[in-house]
């Protein structure tokens, strides 16, 4: 073997392997695509690897998927944009299987790819592609086709766009739902490439086409397209044409339907300008928050102050607000849910007055809702209230619940709360802190539960990082370090975690006189345990402490354990002595 | 659906004279006994279904295989397929072959419940097919699959740059480059900014691969629904959205969307607090062929109920109730196990839905619900005898029933590996029992005087019929024929007796 050859041997593997029968060494292989393109060079990548990845195309959806992905950036190392057609029949093949992550990545690609390509070659190339993909004999290719019109019809001759539109026509009325489905989700993004004159007559009547379809599945995708065709229509063409639409939609027989409505109204109300808005849509929107079908109410409820910040505020609190109160109060959990992690934000748009007065008695309810995840939404989103109506209120309705949620007996409520308590502790500041929470803090460190006595270590770290270590050493740290007698191991465990934690934030001078100690003793503990973890807490605070104090305290404190009976305490005595070797030597 | 059409509601065909009656011959038969023959409990058929074109069909048996049979009449004789039909429609039935087959489901063990899990498909659905590719849900008790099976070009590399066979890296088909290229490290090639030249590298090339004329059928699982029920899942059924269909157990539905294999929705939940207060359970289910918000599904208390998704997310309560009021004085110990419907089916234009029972078949207009349009006696003759089918537990034996494409006839099985066949039309008379045999008429019995049929009352046709129990047999309560299909166009049945498929065409 000549030794100018073993270079090349890297890159002849990874070209094998993409027939490999190993899927992770194809999928490897693919990956790198662009290696081997390089590798090849532009002109064999466009008459070798280019024909080559679109014979090879039966092969597991993963690989597709990537390969796909690979094609949409695929231009520079065919030759750059002249060249760039000849990307499309493999993405051609791919837009056509049966997997849709697949097909989705692929039509993608093309539309990532034909938005490069020359005008000319578009003509040439894409579009016929696109008119092949909506002639396809399978549903998949019909499918694929409806997502990119939008690409082909801008460049294309005015013949070519009359059968454009004709042929996405036909495709609203496939008899296939999913082609049908396809063409409503894709009807936005085509008609905004639509001169406005066509807008009103052959979009709009394919428009009305699948608002009336006889399949649900399509009638709800309709509604989609209701806020985007809204945005391109003049606002008096909006009023005429979608408003009724939406408007009949809302009172649908189909819960589904009605539900897509309550996602996509605010959107709309720029679109019909505010008139409108205040005749149709808040009639409308007002409906859906008191629908009959909880799934119904979530949406709206959860849309309650995208909504809101649209209308100008006496028109909330006239025709939202009541709505709102009687939401939280509402027989499912999930509306007060979908409530509460949004009403926050109403705070900012009603002002100051309002919120007092309306808002938040409605906060203080669903803080004392039964369902922990409602009281969690509220407290997440405190900062955005807290800017409009000032701590002091906030403080005295909301610590009773915090208290409570503190000491809930799911531990993920337990959890989430602690995840809270630094941005609360921001919040409140320094004072209120001292007095409420500080001994929640360290009452979590002798939780039942792990995780729980993990995060109130992390929480420590973190409040010691938001106040300040002259903070942490009179309000943390006492407590911390007379911890490290309790009875029972498990929590000595937690202390020498949180002194672990502790030790970089507040410093040299603070570790060696307060904490060292503490794991110096721990280093006596019966338990093998909290020895070994005892050589692995010395081991953290190595980079920390000063030379000296490590070869005074830290070294012949490990020594001692390297020559410990147990051996795990032995092991992890010896990895830290060796550490303060290494660092030593460095 | 818009109720109250008159009478002409009440027959599943347009009003007009009754077709005549279908002469039945025996077509094909897939896995036939040899006299004598043991048959293995594994090899005994538990789902028939053909796909929506009719040019396949699928079995599933209880040991947990799937096998397909294709059409052939249609395909090997060229030309279209109406032409073919129309040169000589009474030659010309479906024919199938055997196509491929697959194991589909394996015995499982559930740790948690200690309970064993049999592969035995329950139930076997068509998807729409897909370049090609056929698609299709199985399912036994607790999982459902999702498989594609396609024929494939068989291909074979038959050059790469390196040799497999030698030694890796001593590859002689590696020549030196030429314009002198300098990379210290392999490593150096992967990387993503390293220079190539700007032609490439000649001496690399891609591996060769040579397709061959042979194909290969492979059948590859695509997605496994699993996890989503706590009792036997009886049914599976397509919407015609064709993106989502329902599987059903005792006591719940759940509606999957086929991409999703990890989340699925409950819409009917019947299970009460406390199972103390279980009076009812869900035996079967199925989509609305034509609108994709409508299912039915009927329970071990003799009633379909009809829902529409679009009412609510929580299908609880029913849309409309169809259930026949019991007759007075009828009661007994039996009347509610024999009022159990072990299938439901709707008709291909979606308006009726029949029903099958331990002694009957019923037809439903689904804007009537004040009771069945149609009945007619399948078991009647068995009525003396429940108490023996009761200790020797045939008396929960859950017999399918189906509709021809038309909707003209139905159909469902019986004992002694016989199966009936009614007419549905107004006026229709025709009702016939056959074996499932080569000589299918072999049993035939005259049709009888039918009553008169009243709209009030249904209709009780067909009565019993006296032949088998006349020659002194016995029934074999243990040659059951459950399971059965309609062809979706033409007059073919196809029917499972233990392990062997019997086809049929009229």
């Amino acid at each position: 073997m000549s030794t100018t050859e073993e270079p090349l041997y890297p890159i002849a593997v990874l070209i094998d392997e993409l027939k490999n029968d190993d899927i992770q060494l194809r999928l490897n292989s693919i990956r790198r695509l662009s290696t081997i393109a390089r590798a090849l060079g532009e002109e064999r990548t466009r008459k070798e690897l280019i024909p080559f990845l679109s014979e090879n195309n039966d092969d597991d959806d993963e690989v597709l998927l990537a390969m796909a992905e690979e094609l949409g950036v695929f231009i520079p190392y065919v030759g750059g944009v002249e060249h760039a057609s000849v990307l499309l029949p493999p993405l051609e093949t791919l837009s056509t299987v049966e997997e849709t992550c697949v097909r989705e990545k692929a039509v993608e690609s093309l539309c990532r790819v034909g938005t490069q390509m020359r005008e000319s070659d578009l003509v040439d190339h894409f579009l016929p592609l696109v008119k092949r993909l909506a002639a396809g004999e399978w549903f998949t290719a019909r499918v694929s086709a409806c997502g990119v019109f939008h690409i082909a019809y801008p460049s294309a001759p005015d013949t070519l766009k009359t059968e454009l539109r004709s042929i996405y026509t036909q495709l609203c009325q496939d008899d296939m739902p999913m082609v049908r489905r396809a063409a409503a989700t894709n009807l936005g993004k085509f008609a905004a490439t639509i001169e406005s004159a066509h807008l009103k007559t052959d979009i709009m009547s394919m428009f009305d086409d699948l608002t009336q379809d006889e399949q649900d599945s399509v009638r709800l995708l309709a509604v989609e397209g209701c806020a985007a065709l809204g945005k391109l229509l003049e606002p008096q063409d909006c009023v005429a044409h979608i408003l009724p639409v939406i408007v009949n939609f809302s009172q649908d027989k189909s819960w589904r339907v009605r539900y897509m409505v309550a996602n996509q109204l605010y959107e709309l109300c720029e679109a019909v300008g505010p008139e409108p808005t205040k005749t149709e849509l808040v009639p409308a929107y007002v409906r859906l928050l008191r629908d009959n079908e909880a799934e119904v109410r979530i949406a709206a409820a959860g849309k309650v102050t995208k909504f809101c910040r649209i209308l100008n505020p006496e028109l909330a609190i006239q025709h939202i607000l009541p709505c709102v109160k009687e939401l939280s109060t509402d027989s499912s959990q999930h509306v007060r849910s979908a409530l509460a992690s949004v009403i926050m934000g109403m705070a900012p748009v009603l002002g100051k007055d309002a919120t007092i007065e309306h808002l938040l008695p409605i906060f203080l309810s669903l803080l004392k809702d039964e369902f922990p995840d409602v009281r969690l939404n509220i407290i997440s989103k405190l900062d955005q209230v807290n800017q409009v109506i000032g701590i002091d209120l906030l403080s005295r309705s909301l610590l009773p619940a915090i208290v409570e949620l503190a000491e809930d007996r799911h531990w993920r409520v337990r959890l989430a709360i602690i995840e809270y308590i630094p941005l609360l502790a921001s919040q409140l500041g320094v004072g209120f802190f001292d007095d409420k929470l500080g001994s929640l803090c360290m009452q979590w460190l002798q939780d039942k539960v792990h995780s729980i006595r993990d995060a109130a270590a992390n929480n420590l770290k973190r409040l010691a990082e938001e106040f300040g270590p002259e903070w942490a050493m009179q309000h943390i740290v006492p407590q911390v370090i007379e911890m490290i007698n309790s009875p029972h191991y498990l929590y000595r465990m937690t202390i020498l975690r949180t002194v672990s934690l502790l030790a970089p934030v507040m410093g040299s001078e603070i570790t060696c006189s307060k904490l060292l100690p503490v794991v110096i003793t721990a280093s006596k503990d019966r338990v093998p345990n909290i020895k070994f973890n005892v050589a692995k807490v010395l081991q953290s605070l190595i980079p920390i402490v000063d030379q000296s104090v490590v070869e005074k305290t830290i070294r012949p404190g490990l020594v001692e354990l390297s020559e410990d009976p147990d051996v795990d305490v032995r092991y992890f005595a010896n990895q830290a002595l060796q550490s303060i070797d290494n660092v030593m030597m460095s | 659906m818009n109720g109250g059409d008159g009478a002409a509601s009440s027959s599943a065909a347009t009003s007009g004279p009754p077709p005549p009656s279908l002469e039945w011959r025996f077509s094909q038969v897939f896995g036939e006994r040899t006299a004598g023959e043991e048959v293995h409990e594994v090899d005994i058929i538990s789902a028939i279904e053909f796909d929506k074109s009719g040019d396949h069909l699928a079995t599933g048996d209880r040991g947990g295989r799937v096998v397909l049979f294709e059409r052939t009449d249609t395909k090997d004789h060229g030309g279209s397929r109406r032409d073919a039909e129309e040169m000589d429609y009474s030659v010309r039935h479906p024919e199938f072959r055997y196509k491929t087959e697959f194991q589909s489901h394996e015995p499982e063990f559930d740790y948690l419940k200690s309970l064993e899990i049999e592969e035995k498909i329950n139930k076997i659905r068509w998807c729409q097919p897909a370049n090609g590719a056929l698609f299709l849900l199985s399912t036994n008790d607790k999982t459902i699959k999702y498989w594609k099976v396609q024929e494939k070009k068989i291909k074979k590399i038959s050059e790469m740059n390196i040799d497999p066979s030698n030694d890796p890296g001593s590859s002689s088909s590696l020549p030196i480059i030429a314009n002198g290229v300098h990379a210290d490290k392999p490593q150096d090639y992967l990387s993503k900014d390293y220079p190539f030249p700007p032609g490439g590298i000649p001496s690399l090339r891609l591996p060769l691969v040579v397709t061959s004329l042979e194909t290969s059928l492979v059948a590859r699982c695509r997605r496994v629904y699993a996890h989503a029920h706590d009792y036997h899942i009886n049914s599976i059924s397509n919407s015609s959205d064709g993106e989502t269909f329902i599987s059903a157990d005792d006591l719940r539905v759940n509606l999957w969307n086929l991409e999703v294999s990890n989340q699925s929705f409950n819409i009917v939940d019947v299970k009460p607090t406390n199972m103390e207060d279980l009076t009812e359970v869900i035996t079967s289910a199925e989509f609305h062929p034509i609108h994709c918000n409508m299912l039915a599904y009927s329970s071990s208390k003799g009633s379909i109920r009809l829902i529409d998704m679009r009412q609510s997310a929580l299908c609880d309560s029913h849309t409309k109730l169809f259930e026949e009021p019991e007759a007075p004085g009828s009661r007994s110990f039996f009347t509610e196990i024999i009022a159990s419907i072990s299938d439901i089916k709707f008709s291909k234009n979606g308006r009726y839905i029949l029903s099958r029972d331990y002694m009957t078949l019923k037809l439903w207009d689904i804007n009537m619900d004040s009771g069945p349009v149609a009945s007619y006696q399948v078991h009647e003759h068995l009525r003396p005898r429940l108490c023996d089918l009761y200790e020797n537990d045939s008396i929960f034996d859950k017999f399918e029933c189906c509709l021809s494409g038309d909707g003209s006839r139905v159909a469902t099985g019986s004992y002694s590996n016989l199966f009936r066949v009614f007419g549905a039309s107004q006026g229709s008379t025709e009702a016939a029992t056959l074996e499932a045999s080569k000589n299918p008429m072999r049993r035939q019995i005259q049709p009888p005087a039918r009553s008169s049929r009243s709209m009030t009352s249904g209709v009780r046709r067909g009565s019993e019929s006296p032949g088998s129990d006349a020659n002194g047999n016995a029934h074999d309560f243990t040659t059951k024929l459950l399971h059965m299909a309609w062809h979706p166009t033409e007059n073919s049945i196809a029917c499972a007796a233990a392990n062997s498929l019997y086809m049929y065409y009229a």
